[in-house]
């Protein structure tokens, strides 16, 4: 990006500006029929309703040849602040990817459902149907604060409802104040025009610079990958109560190849506050980078560049003026790993909770496997609740000791118990959508990733390694949706077929991996993975 | 020729000769003696020949002013002038009609060529002699637009017609039950209204060449003895080639031009239930022009899989030499390029019944109503072998088929804007019935052409699908299908001259994702404002069903208000369903728009069509 360039204010703030509290003219938009697409400003405010415009990206180029315009199809992000649901909830949601999608559903890495390939035409129903379930997708995406992450806990269920309950306050106190939502998906009342438009406190008139993030990671529980995130929350429990949280802030996975000033961030501890201040740490960390993010250029723009170039020091200082408290000392914690820890654990209350493993997220019903089908058989009868892990896994929680067995069979005849068979490696990989809907991506990354487990695989195999607890990511493009930076081994798309490869992050998600390569193929990948898995072989015998 | 060159060689340079050659290469018989007594005429009035002439030209010389076969009446007083009506729907009629003017023209005869749908019918009892040629189109109708004349006269208020000589030749497609209906109430009407007949009428099924050739000569024939014509000599109509440039080879219908294929493409998503193309083919050299609205011909070979089941089921020799016209060739050949085996005709059931001795056939045959023509609708000349195989000779086979008909395709492209380019929107039909694969003729002979090869094409004008003359005019363009091929054709015009008229598209087909024929160029066109308004309907792609007319009624105000501002109306498309739904949304936003009634609002419509304003291209 020119230096020219990097002065003015990049051209969504003025979208955002003229959007009239994220209505822009997405009214118009959907009523055309005469194309499948919304108008180009309006793809960016749809962001802010949870709503990505994609298209099939394998048959571009034949539908060029056609005179057809892309594919164009919808991606709709569900908030579930927490990861926590209802059955009901889940079952809506199964009813939707049957119904307006592409009959798949998509646990995100940050506790979210997504659905692929939804039409226009379809859009306003889906996002009926997601508010039937009391649940919506607005601040899903955009340059607002994203779904609220919360480690999904089952065994301490005390601590784990307290946090979840200020993870959704959170999440409640940062959704932006507009009822451009209700008027253009749900049939509201539309803003009389000469109105003027609802006061935004928070956000303002040209919301974030960039997405905010926040997680809370309740140790020794890593899952959320907190220190990723632009905001983050440690649960800090004395006693089995939660007693506060310590802050942490600026981290993120974003960069862009080749620009030195982009970089992925591992966060920084900022202090400690009481549960009760937990909110209020929310909206001043916010309304700090609303105010200070760097509104010139889209790459440099999330609230990591801001923390990095202005200093810990500065915003604890800002952060106290605008707050009236100063955070305490953070509290000491240990985090022990990332992953998901499979199977069935009993909780404090003395229900039943099963973990499953989703490859890819990836729910559906197939012919070898009716995934969708056996959830749905569960939600109908057994479960508690759902709740949707940052390892785009899913639990099953609050089963009764007496239907364990039914849900066990249930799992068994379902192929819903691949945790027993998999190996480590493959349950911990995590891949991003990539291809071939994202329109970021520049390889393939989730369509990819069964095909490159195998093969890295069976190099594990040949070192004797089959159970080693490797940790590998692979996402489509540098964005980081699957937090490649803080894996064993990443994978970051390039090109078609050619990736950046990443070696050494941390076990417990506190270090970021450093890139070892660029531009290799599988076969270089492999080549290279080889010759450290030897090593590890050998150093790991020698001891 | 070859001989008489030789003769004559000496007299005339090779250039001068060759032109002369040109010049008269495409004359018919009748032409050529028509042109031998003009140039002896000429010659008398020239020099005296410094050159010793052979004895029979000398001889011909020395009749000034009367040529061999020329008419007898030459120079007599003037005559009546004929008129020549037609009443057309694909073309056909009117390419007749034209065939039969200008053969009048060369006998000396003052013809006027008319089309139904614009004539007044008040003029018909000021006429003396009437030669019409009519179509009968689908169930028994007169051709779009012509409905007004055959109504006045079978109303009450037909004028009485002793002076009028009239003959009638009539087309159709025997596949119907009401078979050359049109034609047939026309003849008899007529006569009940005290005209003479000159020349019997002739019915033509939908290989009319040589039935519709008879009926031109029997009625030229009686047109010469009732109505002498006066020497043309002085109009000099066919021959000023010879003082300028060679004329250009005319392609027709009957010599079609090899127009090289440029592109060839699919235009419908990979999910689509149907296989559209966009072809464009090269008219370079041709001296072939078109205007937005015509229709450009086709004439196809059927394809190869088509002919092998046709011999396979019907145990048939291919090499078995068949005498079809004036041509002995093999069976295979007459199969692949001068027969319909893709349609079969009520004239084909019956002599396959005959020949194969069918009970089942037969039975069929005595149907009455829809059934029969649904039954020959849904089988091929193979499905027909096949259900009811028989031992029937190659010759009787071929005798029993109609010749091959050449596709009509309305053009895609406004030559203005693609200079020496054709283009043509194709529906690819090819199915599976009876349990056998079923091709289309000329769409499947479309769409495996590559761009190696040529096309035999002509241009078949359609004059009853016109833009507005006044580029200001708004235009509303309604098609489903393939019949959105002439609004791109419209569209390319109206962005090539810079007319100011506004644009409105409505296009219907089954899925919005693979069936939107032309999507990115609409869509380029409202972008940059040539298109005002695009209105689309998918019927699949919901519960119930969504088509145009829905469309159309839905946009009802908006619309009333374009043809209050004299918006001109163009449909284009399904003949069956589409057509008729959208004339009745039409009439339906006409009635509320004025407040009137279905009736009033049908005779505004038809006033529209009277003048112009409302024009269909169905089939």
């Amino acid at each position: 990006m020119s230096d020219a360039k990097k002065d003015a204010p990049v051209e969504v703030e003025g979208i955002k500006e003229r959007s009239n509290r994220l209505r822009g003219t997405l009214l118009d938009s959907l009523g055309d029929r005469a194309t499948g697409a919304i108008s180009e400003d309006d793809t960016q405010i749809s962001k802010f309703h949870g709503i990505y415009q994609q298209d099939d990206r394998d048959i571009r180029a034949e539908r060029t040849e056609a005179k057809l315009e892309p594919a164009h199809s919808f991606m709709v992000r569900v908030r579930v602040p927490g990861g926590v649901c209802t059955p009901e909830q889940w079952l809506g949601m199964d009813a939707l990817a049957q119904d307006h999608a592409n009959g798949t559903l998509r646990l995100t890495t940050r506790q979210a459902f997504q659905f692929h390939g939804i039409l226009k035409g379809n859009l306003k129903a889906s996002i009926q149907a997601i508010n039937t379930e009391v649940l919506d997708t607005i601040a899903a995406c955009g340059d607002v604060n994203r779904n609220v992450m919360c480690t999904p806990l089952p065994e301490t269920s005390r601590v784990h409802a307290s946090a979840l309950r200020y993870a959704r306050d959170i999440s409640d106190h940062l959704t932006p104040r507009t009822g451009a939502y209700h008027e253009i998906w749900l049939d509201g009342d539309k803003l009389d025009p000469g109105a003027p438009p609802e006061v935004e406190p928070i956000y303002g008139d040209h919301y974030l610079p960039r997405k905010f993030k926040i997680a809370m990671a309740i140790p020794p529980q890593n899952d959320v990958d907190v220190l990723a995130h632009d905001l983050g929350y440690i649960a800090i429990e004395r006693g089995g109560r939660l007693v506060g949280f310590n802050v942490t802030v600026g981290g993120g996975m974003g960069a862009t190849h080749g620009d030195p000033a982009t970089f992925p961030r591992i966060a920084d501890v900022l202090g400690f506050c009481t549960p009760a201040q937990a909110v209020a740490v929310a909206e001043h960390i916010v309304t700090i980078q609303r105010d200070f993010g760097d509104r010139t250029n889209r790459k440099h723009a999330r609230f990591k560049y801001t923390v990095a170039d202005r200093g810990l020091e500065w915003l604890r200082e800002e952060f106290a003026r605008r707050a009236g408290f100063a955070l305490l000392p953070a509290a000491p914690f240990a985090f022990t790993h990332v992953g998901d820890r499979y199977g069935w654990v009993r909780g404090d209350d003395g229900l039943w909770h099963v973990t499953l493993y989703v490859p890819a997220g990836r729910l559906a019903d197939t012919d070898d496997a009716r995934w969708l089908t056996g959830l749905r058989l569960i939600a109908q009868q057994y479960a508690g609740e759902f709740r949707l892990t940052a390892n785009q896994n899913v639990i099953i929680s609050g089963i009764q000791p007496d239907e364990r067995a039914t849900v066990e069979h249930l799992l068994e005849t379902h192929g819903l118990e691949q945790w027993k068979t998999l190996t480590p490696l493959g349950l911990n990989a995590l891949a991003c959508v990539a291809l071939p809907t994202c329109g970021l991506a520049m390889a393939e990354a989730e369509r990819y990733l069964p095909d490159l487990l195998a093969s890295v695989q069976g190099r594990l195999d040949q070192h004797g390694l089959r159970e080693a607890d490797l940790v590998l990511r692979i996402t489509g493009c540098p964005n980081g949706c699957a937090r490649p930076y803080l894996a064993d081994v990443a994978l970051v798309g390039k090109a078609p077929g050619r990736y950046n490869l990443f070696l050494g992050g941390g076990t417990s998600g506190e270090r970021l991996n450093q890139l070892v390569a660029e531009n290799l193929s599988e076969e270089k990948i492999l080549e290279v993975l080889d010759d450290h898995f030897a090593r590890y072989a050998a150093e790991r015998n020698g001891d | 020729m070859a001989t008489a060159s030789h003769d004559i060689a000496p007299l005339i340079e090779a250039d001068t000769l060759q032109q002369l050659d040109a010049a008269v290469g495409h004359l018919s018989a009748t032409q050529l003696i028509w042109a031998s007594g003009y140039l002896a005429g000429r010659a008398a009035q020239a020099q005296p020949l410094a050159y010793p002439l052979a004895q029979p030209v000398a001889q011909a010389l020395a009749q000034p002013a009367a040529p061999v076969a020329a008419p007898a009446s030459y120079g007599q007083a003037a005559p009546e002038e004929w008129a020549i009506l037609y009443a057309t729907e694909t073309g056909n009629s009117r390419r007749l009609a034209t065939r039969l003017a200008e053969r009048a023209r060369e006998n000396g005869m003052a013809v006027r060529l008319e089309d139904l749908a614009t004539y007044k019918p008040r003029q018909f009892a000021k006429e003396s002699h009437v030669l019409f040629v009519v179509a009968t189109h689908g169930l028994g109708d007169a051709p779009d637009g012509t409905a007004g004349f055959f109504d006045f006269l079978s109303g009450e208020r037909a004028p009485r017609l002793d002076n009028l000589a009239y003959s009638v030749l009539s087309l159709g497609d025997s596949s119907y039950d009401d078979f050359c209906l049109v034609g047939q109430e026309l003849d008899a009407r007529l006569e009940a209204l005290g005209a003479t007949r000159l020349a019997d009428r002739v019915d033509c099924d939908v290989d009319f060449d040589a039935p519709a050739e008879r009926w031109i000569s029997s009625v030229l024939d009686k047109a010469e003895v009732l109505s002498p014509a006066e020497p043309a000599a002085s109009q000099q109509p066919v021959l000023r080639a010879v003082a300028t440039a060679p004329a250009p080879v005319e392609w027709s219908r009957e010599r079609p031009f090899p127009a090289a294929v440029l592109a060839n493409q699919r235009i419908t998503g990979k999910r689509s239930t149907k296989d559209v193309r966009h072809v464009e083919l090269l008219l370079e050299d041709s001296g072939l022009h078109y205007a937005p609205g015509d229709a450009l011909g086709v004439v196809p070979m059927n394809p190869e899989p088509v002919v092998e089941q046709v011999l396979t089921l019907g145990r048939f020799d291919a090499n078995a030499p068949v005498v079809v016209g004036s041509d002995t060739l093999p069976l295979a050949d007459a199969l692949r390029e001068r027969l319909e085996i893709t349609t079969t005709s009520r004239n084909f059931l019956k002599a396959w019944a005959d020949a194969s001795g069918s009970t089942a056939l037969q039975t069929r045959l005595s149907e009455t109503g829809g059934a029969l023509r649904d039954f020959l609708s849904v089988n091929q000349v193979s499905d027909i072998l096949a259900a009811h195989p028989g031992d029937v000779g190659e010759q009787t086979f071929v005798d029993s088929l109609r010749k091959l008909t050449p596709r009509l395709y309305s053009i895609a492209s406004s030559e203005a804007e693609n200079p020496d380019e054709v283009h043509l929107t194709v529906r690819r039909v090819n199915y599976t019935a009876h349990g056998r694969e079923h091709w289309g003729s000329a769409s499947e002979y479309l769409a495996r052409r590559s761009t190696d090869d040529t096309v035999p094409v002509y241009v078949e004008p359609n004059d009853r699908f016109r833009l507005p003359t006044d580029g200001d005019t708004p235009v509303i363009m309604i098609g489903a299908g393939t019949g959105i091929a002439p609004y791109r054709a419209f569209l390319q015009q109206r962005q090539y001259n810079g007319d100011g008229g506004r644009n409105w598209l409505f296009f219907g087909d089954r899925s919005f994702q693979e069936d939107f024929l032309y999507q990115v160029e609409w869509l380029r066109y409202r972008r940059t404002g040539l298109l005002d308004r695009l209105d689309v309907a998918f019927s699949r792609d919901q519960a119930e069903k969504v088509y145009v007319q829905h469309r159309i009624a839905e946009q009802r105000d908006a619309l009333y208000q374009w043809l209050d501002d004299g918006a001109h109306v163009y449909v284009c498309g399904d003949m069956t369903h589409m057509a008729p739904d959208v004339h009745a949304a039409l009439r339906d936003v006409i009635a509320t728009g004025r407040g009137i009634n279905d009736e009033a609002a049908e005779a505004v419509l038809n006033d529209m069509k009277a003048a112009g304003r409302y024009q269909r291209d169905v089939y």
